[in-house]
């Protein structure tokens, strides 16, 4: 027994000595902003993603060949990117270049992460929705954007006796309806509409808010980004949260639906799938002609669709901006934008770009997602406090989906997101 | 008489076989999810098919995951980490305990008492603060043949180590130990001449093999489910642990089979732990009266 004791006693030993040891050649190579002049570090959400990392390492690759400062890429998962850059942000240890989601450029510019991009591209063929602007400055910018849209069996539409949706002659309010009406008839399905209700965190303000705009209300007030009383619990907003939860009363969509909506859709759980781009060639290669791709419903105002997706911004601290300025500046040419658009089956930012992929050229298979991005993607707000409105907003949608009176729901959200935004001093600049 | 206690341990058994059958469906999904395509997974879901190994079966999934994922080099990493860390805890720990259960020293319930009372403080409230103190600490690095001295422990394997070492919820486990352990054991080791240190290392801690099992799964199983803190202070990812990795298959199309292929391989670790330290384990809890 007492050897037992003695080898425990060793193998701590040994454990302190490794972690000495681990401390000499385990340490990591984070470079804060303020590292070595000649190599600047990236962070990237792609870790996992191998297709989008070797497209950007690839540009990261080229642009090292030529530039005396090397760039060095780090990827973290996407689920937990955010907190890793609020994490470094307060430990002053910040990358140079890194990359964010649309919408929380604002914030990020407001809490100085990041500086104003001084970029010699010409940003003027890119997609609005991939410039990302606060208070007059282009804070980030990015390759590529998404765009949600219907998709459906042709087969399934034409037995319902359903007609196509189209860009020119959208689904109304009332077809959607009877659309949903004639499939439920059919039998096929426990639910004909998967709208992807399972899903969480910024699925929900990207998914639904669209709706709520095409109703005519919004997330909040636009014209100083002070208050969402009025917009968010308006009627426009209350008579949205009716028709929302009306889908589920009428038995169109579940409350909650499977985790994977698309795979349910391919395995014919669902008629109608409300879903984003990056599941097109999914659906594409498992239906082939049988797949059709629809604009999203106008409910009075016309469809819409979120703007933003990811893009990349310099931080405030980085020691050799003017290097962070010119990799960006030189990954954003065409051909490097479309190499990470078919990458990601995703919609390239430019005109320019998407000349080169035949999908998103004219006429090509994926061209409507981009017409769909340029003529109906609204922005989330631009403002610093779109992360407390992406969450109210997520909780409010839950809320209603499991029964709470829409406007008690859409009031505490209102509330929560006026109270926020008066604490914080308006996010001022 | 008889027939009526064989129903009834017939019974208990059905009710065991039931439990046995709910606690361990959620591991079988996984494996035998782990070597299906997606499609085949939810098309199964409805069915008893999904807990069978029937259908379109390959490692396919696995093969993927290696892809993706630098999966063995995280393993590796979790592996060191859990084992580093429960050495020490082990020992510093039992130390602590064995100086507040055995020594007379004055003010040592306050001292217990303010141990236990960080069991109330959640981690999450301590991480900020935590982040920014290891990125203050000094340590000694090796250039070349000289050591020298750096500041911060971030993106390091030591940071991922050293604070979780101390832990004041084995401190009360060894310490409710140590006093079931009669302490004239301590008072012969003494006239036969013992120290503190000989009877803590040959007539106490051997006794306490239970305790020590607990301690070692109860250290290592959130060192191996460490997610946050990594994701805070690790940036490069050779220094990855398993955790982290799950969230690499979490993309706008998640691949359920690899999610399955990369849950069955970071779990095995953990039976294999629990089985091979399970009587010790079951034994510490109930003579300490702790539930898990």
């Amino acid at each position: 027994m007492n050897k037992k004791v003695s080898r425990v006693l060793v193998a701590s030993v040994t454990a302190a000595a490794l972690i000495g040891t681990l401390g000499a050649c385990g340490k990591g190579s984070a470079s804060a902003s303020s590292g070595d002049a000649n190599e600047i570090t990236m962070w990237t959400h792609n870790a996992g993603n191998v297709e989008e990392l070797g497209a950007i390492q690839n540009i990261v690759d080229a642009f090292n060949k030529e530039s005396d400062v090397k760039v060095k890429v780090q990827a973290f998962p996407q689920e937990s990117y955010n907190d890793s850059v609020v994490a470094a942000a307060s430990a002053g240890n910040l990358p140079c270049i890194v990359d964010i989601d649309g919408p929380n450029v604002p914030n990020w510019a407001w809490a100085q992460y990041l500086a104003p991009l001084k970029l010699t591209t010409d940003l003027s063929t890119h997609l609005p929705s991939t410039v990302a602007k606060w208070e007059g400055e282009t804070y980030a910018v990015g390759y590529y954007d998404v765009a949600l849209a219907m998709m459906a069996r042709a087969s399934d539409l034409k037995e319902a006796g359903v007609r196509v949706a189209t860009i020119e002659q959208p689904w109304t309010k009332a077809e959607f309806e009877d659309a949903m009406t004639k499939l439920k008839a059919l039998g096929k399905w426990d639910y004909p509409l998967d709208m992807g209700t399972a899903g969480t965190g910024e699925w929900l303000p990207y998914a639904y808010s669209p709706f709520l705009q095409s109703f005519g209300g919004d997330l909040i007030d636009r014209t100083d980004y002070q208050s969402a009383d009025g917009k968010l619990n308006g009627d426009a907003a209350v008579a949205w949260a009716g028709w929302f939860k009306g889908l589920a009363d009428q038995g169109f969509m579940a409350t909650k639906s499977g985790k994977d909506s698309t795979q349910d859709f391919l395995n014919n759980k669902s008629a109608v799938l409300y879903t984003g781009s990056w599941a097109a060639d999914k659906a594409r290669t498992a239906l082939g002609d049988d797949l059709v791709v629809m604009p999203t419903v106008d409910l009075g105002k016309g469809p819409k669709i979120g703007g933003a997706s990811w893009q990349w911004g310099v931080t405030t601290g980085c020691a050799n901006s003017q290097a962070a300025m010119d990799y960006l500046s030189f990954s954003l040419k065409p051909e490097n934008v479309a190499a990470v658009a078919t990458a990601t089956g995703t919609i390239p930012a430019s005109t320019g770009a998407a000349a080169l992929i035949p999908a998103f050229a004219e006429g090509g298979v994926n061209r409507d997602f981009l017409t769909y991005s340029r003529d109906y993607a609204l922005m989330r707000p631009e403002t610093p406090a779109y992360p407390i409105i992406a969450n109210e907003f997520g909780k409010a949608v839950q809320d209603i989906l499991a029964g709470a009176d829409a406007k008690s729901a859409l009031d505490k959200a209102t509330k929560s997101i006026d109270t926020n935004i008066k604490s914080n001093g308006g996010y001022k600049n | 008489m008889k027939n009526t206690l064989r129903l009834t341990n017939a019974g208990t058994m059905l009710a065991r076989i039931l439990l046995a059958i709910a606690a361990v469906f959620p591991i079988v999904f996984m494996l035998v999810s782990s070597l299906k395509p997606d499609t085949q997974i939810f098309g199964d879901m409805s069915s008893v098919a999904a807990f069978l190994p029937i259908g379109n079966i390959s490692v396919d999934n696995y093969t993927a995951v290696f892809d993706r994922v630098p999966a063995a080099r995280f393993l590796i990493n979790s592996i060191g980490i859990s084992a580093i860390t429960v050495a020490l805890g082990v020992v510093i720990n039992s130390m602590c305990a064995f100086g507040l259960s055995r020594m007379q020293v004055r003010g040592k319930r306050i001292v217990f008492g303010a141990i236990l009372a960080t069991l109330i403080v959640p981690f999450q409230t301590l991480a900020l603060p935590l982040l920014w103190w290891v990125n203050q600490l000094p340590w000694l690095e090796m250039n070349g043949f000289s050591l020298e001295l750096s500041k911060g422990w971030l993106d390091t394997y030591q940071v991922q180590i050293i604070p979780f070492i101390a832990n004041a919820f084995s401190i009360y486990l060894y310490h409710q130990y140590f006093e079931s352990i009669p302490k004239e054991l301590d008072e012969a080791a003494r006239i036969d001449g013992a120290g503190w240190f000989k009877i803590y290392r040959q007539v106490v801690m051997p006794l306490a093999g239970p305790a020590t099992a607990t301690v070692a799964i109860l250290t290592f199983l959130p060192a191996w489910n460490s997610y946050l803190w990594p994701l805070m202070v690790v940036q490069s990812e050779e220094l990855r642990p398993v955790m982290v990795g799950m969230q690499y298959f979490f993309q706008l199309n998640v691949s359920w089979g690899q999610v399955m292929a990369y849950g069955s391989l970071i779990t095995i670790p953990v039976v294999v732990m629990f089985i091979a330290f399970q009587r010790s384990f079951i034994n510490s809890i109930a003579s300490s009266g702790v539930k898990g």
